[in-house]
């Protein structure tokens, strides 16, 4: 991803900002012309819940060329606390952290280094929750 | 809607193919299928390939193929749909024929992906699986979203025979001369792979290969003067939202379900007709979604069927009959025209060791990405 992409999708990617549907409630990690779903012209812009629970995960080992530097890296699946599920790196795991339901929460991290100038690119990744009392 | 046959298919073998460029290894292809099918001319040329740009730097491959085939002149497009961009190139073809406005085309598709480090063509897979910016800034590549998807699977059904699928590939590609690795493998070696994306196997995934396949598509004028076999074909596709997990239940490949319904429609066939599949099985989960999204197998239980032997040279669904993605190969520009290309094969009887009794009817299915795009094509013997 070249530089403009990368910053035209801050929102999401920085605060997990996106846009949902007035009509169906689909919801978008991108500014929408159309709604995905129902073809609605109509948003509202939302900030997703920073937390959730961990529905699936996985270890990527043998990694695309951009994440070479930082293989292996978990993946997981997350179910946010309004049902959206979104896709996210996961960070300061431990090996038995990692497990069905697990609840975690959003964190701001760097994600990669990329291209020839060396850009450093930031985003959201999740963590284990600290255990609610 | 016209009529449409294939009258010829060619293509190379799977393998590394350090000494050859890739409109080379498609001319191959070409070449066979033109004289396969007994045609020494054709009305458009259709391309598919998916990953020139990053591996090769190449675009424009239309006109640099009708060059290398000796054939300019004719009009050529290049298309592009991930890895089933050889199914996407087929579909333009056909439609070329099915409108009346050619009467032969050549499609042809390859790719050569030994020409990048492997963690390169992981990259490309990842630009074929999602968007840039957002699964692939995660680094969520093809196989983690597999490996999510088989997580979701086994959750729900238990992964009991999902890594029998590669076992059967490869047992069917035994000896077969085009396939990358004729030669069989055990379930427990499947198991003892070490995981490239836990639970996804380094076993339970394709290789990474290069080849090119070509097939002939002429009109009924034209199928009936020619002497070759001819089989008439149909093929129909869908979309589904790019991301699984954003549809509504990520274990079925609705894209796929559409395009299997819409091409047996076209071909008046029902499912319990199809004596054959060419499944994607890009990896063991993706094989037994297939089989289950298309109606072919109850959900949760394709696994299962597999260990049975439902899905063997002698079973009651022969899949793979060469071997499949897995063990046959899979250069993602080329591999939706081997497929095609193997029920062919099976239909005029020249399927050799492998060949099943008496088939009428094949089904090939071809995905993009996680089932982003499924193509269904529908070979029947004429």
């Amino acid at each position: 991803m070249r530089v403009p992409g990368y910053w035209r999708n801050m929102p999401f990617l920085y605060r997990l900002a996106g846009w949902k549907c007035v009509h169906c409630g689909a919801f978008h990690n991108y500014k929408p012309v159309v709604c995905k779903r129902c073809r609605s012209r109509e948003f509202a812009q939302i900030e997703l819940p920073a937390s959730g629970r961990l529905i699936a995960y996985t270890t990527v080992r043998s990694p695309p060329k951009e994440f070479a530097q930082v293989a292996p890296y978990a993946i997981g699946l997350i179910e946010l606390d309004d049902g959206t599920r979104i896709i996210s790196q996961l960070t300061d795991f431990r090996e038995d952290e990692l497990r069905d339901g697990a609840r975690v929460e959003a964190v701001f991290r760097r994600i990669r280094v990329n291209g020839d100038q060396g850009i450093i690119e930031y985003g959201y990744k999740f963590r284990p929750a600290l255990r609610r009392s | 809607m016209a009529g449409v046959y294939v009258a010829g298919v060619g293509f190379t073998k799977i393998a590394e193919h350090w000494d050859r460029d890739l409109e080379h290894l498609m001319v191959e292809a070409a070449n066979k299928a033109m004289e396969d099918a007994g045609v020494s001319s054709v009305n458009a040329i259709y391309v598919g390939c998916a990953l020139s740009e990053p591996l090769q730097d190449q675009m424009n491959l239309g006109a640099l193929m009708a060059e290398c085939a000796g054939l300019v002149g004719a009009p050529a497009l290049r298309m592009e749909a991930a890895e089933a961009s050889g199914a996407a190139a087929l579909y333009a073809g056909f439609c070329d024929v099915a409108s009346g406005r050619s009467e032969a085309v050549l499609v042809v598709g390859g790719e050569k992906l030994s020409d990048g480090l492997s963690d390169e063509v992981s990259s490309g897979m990842m630009m074929m699986s999602g968007r840039s910016w957002y699964e692939g800034f995660m680094g969520a590549d093809f196989y983690a979203l597999n490996a999510l998807l088989y997580r979701l699977y086994s959750k729900r059904y238990g992964e009991e025979g999902i890594p029998f699928f590669p076992v059967i590939s490869h047992e069917h590609a035994e000896g077969v001369p085009h396939a990358q690795y004729p030669f069989k493998i055990s379930l427990d070696r499947v198991l003892e792979s070490p995981f490239i994306a836990d639970p996804l196997r380094m076993l339970e995934v394709s290789g990474i290969g290069d080849g090119a396949a070509a097939v002939i598509l002429v009109n009924e004028d034209l199928a009936r003067r020619l002497s070759s076999p001819k089989a008439r074909i149909y093929i129909s596709s869908a979309t589904d939202y790019v991301n699984p997990f954003d549809r509504e239940d990520p274990l079925r490949l609705q894209s796929v379900l559409l395009a299997v319904n819409k091409v047996l429609e076209q071909a008046g066939v029902s499912r319990s007709e199809i004596n054959m599949i060419e499944l994607h099985d890009a990896t063991s989960i993706l094989a037994a979604l297939c089989l289950e999204s298309g109606g072919f197998s109850p959900p949760g239980e394709a696994g299962k069927l597999a260990m049975k032997g439902e899905f063997g040279l002698n079973g009651r669904l022969p899949c793979n009959t060469f071997g499949g993605l897995k063990a046959r190969g899979h250069p993602f520009g080329a591999t939706a025209l081997y497929q095609v290309a193997e029920i062919y094969l099976q239909l005029a009887e020249r399927a050799g060791k492998n060949q099943l009794d008496n088939p009428r009817v094949g089904l090939t299915l071809s995905l993009s990405g996680v089932g982003a795009a499924a193509f269904a094509s529908l070979l029947k013997k004429e």
